[in-house]
């Protein structure tokens, strides 16, 4: 079940280029599954449509109990307007929103791909993940150092990381494309777990398809309402009975199967 | 207690066509049967995939929609009309045609549907051609069952429009429909959201003068119960709430629940 709240700004913190916002939210940390994400209504009556934010994590804060810790790129209305906001103001959102990320029943080998503010997601699920007796890789991808997620904190829930940047700033130079077939061979992943740009799940998806390997992509594509109202963030599928579909990225995703998705379609 | 179109309803809140997903998805954040009904998101005979994406885009105060998706008629007598009638709401279930044998088909097949409360039907274009697709829609539908018409707000023909539906058949009149308008690309939406109130108000208004018998309901930007109060201080018997829901999805539960409280004598 998903909750409409009035939320509150604990702390706002900057890290590299992104914001990490921990917001009091009653009633979301408790139904968060790593891949769920929350929906931020706008503090304008200009803004209609409503802006939705991976959950990073849940932190317990003194004093406030399980708060939700979002990251947030600070451009466009959106981002702009949530990295205005000082401690203690409110906020209307709703959460969490969303299929998350199916956990494996074996304690299978697992890689973990994520780029930009799009891996937030995954620490998480890192977690859950290593709860459950699964061997976790992580590939985490750039632009830069500066919109790099920490990769020292998911040294703690995974046996190992590889770290890619566009520019070569830190760890390889490259893009995800580049170096997921060998992370994929490396260690011997029966399941990859993706979230980023949608080249870069395509081609996550490709790789893993090749390897024999289940995929599990997290679609990013702008929700004007979040709760599936509106039917306005159309994704294009195949169906398990191979008949193509179009699905809602808010209600049906935003994980999807990899080799369900019809990437070349997908704007 | 609300009347409209010979139904009684629990409140004069209602959620309007394409703004409430199936149902479900509006579940976790109102009590339906609360609320004085549901009209579906438009309802054709064969299943459409709606528009390509960009579909929903943001303007200010405002959201362009496309043509959303539908799953056709079969599929939504077998899924969601069920469930929708089981939520204890009273269902209005909005269609869509390329024809007047497609309404008549949809009319026909609907009638017999179990549980449903009315149809609601848009029509655009010319009053006459407004009045025959009530007609068809009206002649094929089982008595007692009525059909509301969903009107453009649009000032030069709304009154002419409603006078136009009502004698075709129509038990009431919806005002309004979203403003025709155009996404950045060129391609053609509606126009919904605060940005058009003032422009339902005035046709609600008209409507209300030109045709005092005629039973109103008002929509267009409505969000606040201060909005919903003057369009019903307008002439409206009821309202819908629309592009209001995409943003705060508890909209319509507040609006039944506040306008109930001001109902109460002081």
């Amino acid at each position: 079940m998903t909750v409409h709240v009035t939320g509150e700004v604990l702390d706002a913190k900057r890290v590299g280029a992104y914001l990490h916002l921990t917001l009091v939210a009653p009633g979301v940390p408790e139904r968060f599954r790593p891949g769920t994400f929350v929906s931020v209504t706008l503090g304008d009556s200009a803004h209609l449509a409503r802006r939705s934010y991976w959950i990073h994590r849940i932190r317990t804060v003194g004093g406030y109990g399980a708060a939700v810790q979002l990251v947030v790129e600070p451009s466009g209305a959106g981002g702009t307007w949530l990295a205005s906001l000082k401690p203690g103001a409110k906020l209307t959102l709703t959460g969490p929103l969303g299929r998350p990320f199916a956990l494996p029943k074996e304690p299978v080998s697992c890689l973990l791909v994520g780029e930009d503010w799009s891996a937030a997601p995954l620490f998480p699920l890192a977690e859950r993940l290593r709860e459950r007796g699964c061997s976790v890789t992580l590939l985490v991808a750039g632009r830069d150092e500066a919109h790099l997620l920490s990769a020292l904190e998911a040294r703690r829930s995974a046996r190992a990381v590889t770290v890619v940047t566009a520019d070569g700033s830190v760890g390889q130079r490259g893009r995800v494309a580049d170096v997921v077939k060998e992370a994929l061979a490396r260690s011997e992943a029966e399941v990859v777990y993706a979230a980023g740009p949608h080249d870069t799940l395509h081609a996550v998806a490709q790789a893993a398809e090749e390897h024999g390997a289940w995929s599990q992509t997290a679609v990013e594509v702008a929700h004007p309402c979040a709760t599936g109202l509106c039917h306005g963030c159309p994704v294009p599928v195949v169906g398990e009975d191979g008949v193509a579909r179009v699905v809602r990225g808010c209600t049906e995703g935003p994980v999807l199967r990899g080799d369900r998705v019809r990437w070349g379609e997908l704007t | 207690m609300t009347d409209l179109a010979g139904l009684t309803l629990a409140s004069p809140v209602l959620v309007a066509s394409g703004c409430g997903g199936t149902g479900r998805e509006l579940e976790p954040y109102v009590d339906l049967a609360a609320l004085g009904g549901f009209v579906t998101r438009s309802i054709s005979l064969d299943a459409r995939d709606g528009a390509d994406a960009p579909r929903v885009v943001e303007t200010p105060s405002g959201l362009l929609h496309a043509e959303g998706p539908n799953p056709g008629l079969e599929h939504f007598l077998a899924t969601e009309l069920p469930w929708l009638v089981r939520s204890g709401t009273r269902v209005v279930v909005s269609i869509a045609a390329r024809s007047l044998g497609e309404y008549a088909e949809l009319a026909r097949r609907l009638g017999r549907a179990p549980g449903l409360s009315a149809i609601e039907v848009a029509v655009a274009g010319e009053p006459f051609q407004a009045a025959s697709v009530v007609a068809a829609v009206q002649r094929d539908l089982p008595r007692g069952l009525p059909v509301l018409a969903k009107l453009r707000p649009d000032l030069l023909r709304v009154v002419e429009t409603a006078r136009a539906v009502v004698d075709a058949g129509a038990a009431a009149v919806v005002v309004g429909d979203s403003q025709p308008g155009a996404l950045p690309d060129g391609r053609p939406a509606g126009l919904s959201g605060p940005a058009v109130r003032p422009i339902a108000l005035r046709c609600v208004v008209e409507v209300h003068a030109a045709l005092p018998d005629v039973q109103v309901v008002g929509g267009g930007g409505i969000v606040t119960v201060a909005d919903a109060r003057t369009f019903l201080d307008a002439g409206a018997v009821a309202i819908q709430v629309g592009t209001a829901l995409l943003h705060d999805p508890t909209t319509a539960a507040r609006l039944a629940a506040d306008l109930t409280r001001e109902d109460v004598p002081q």
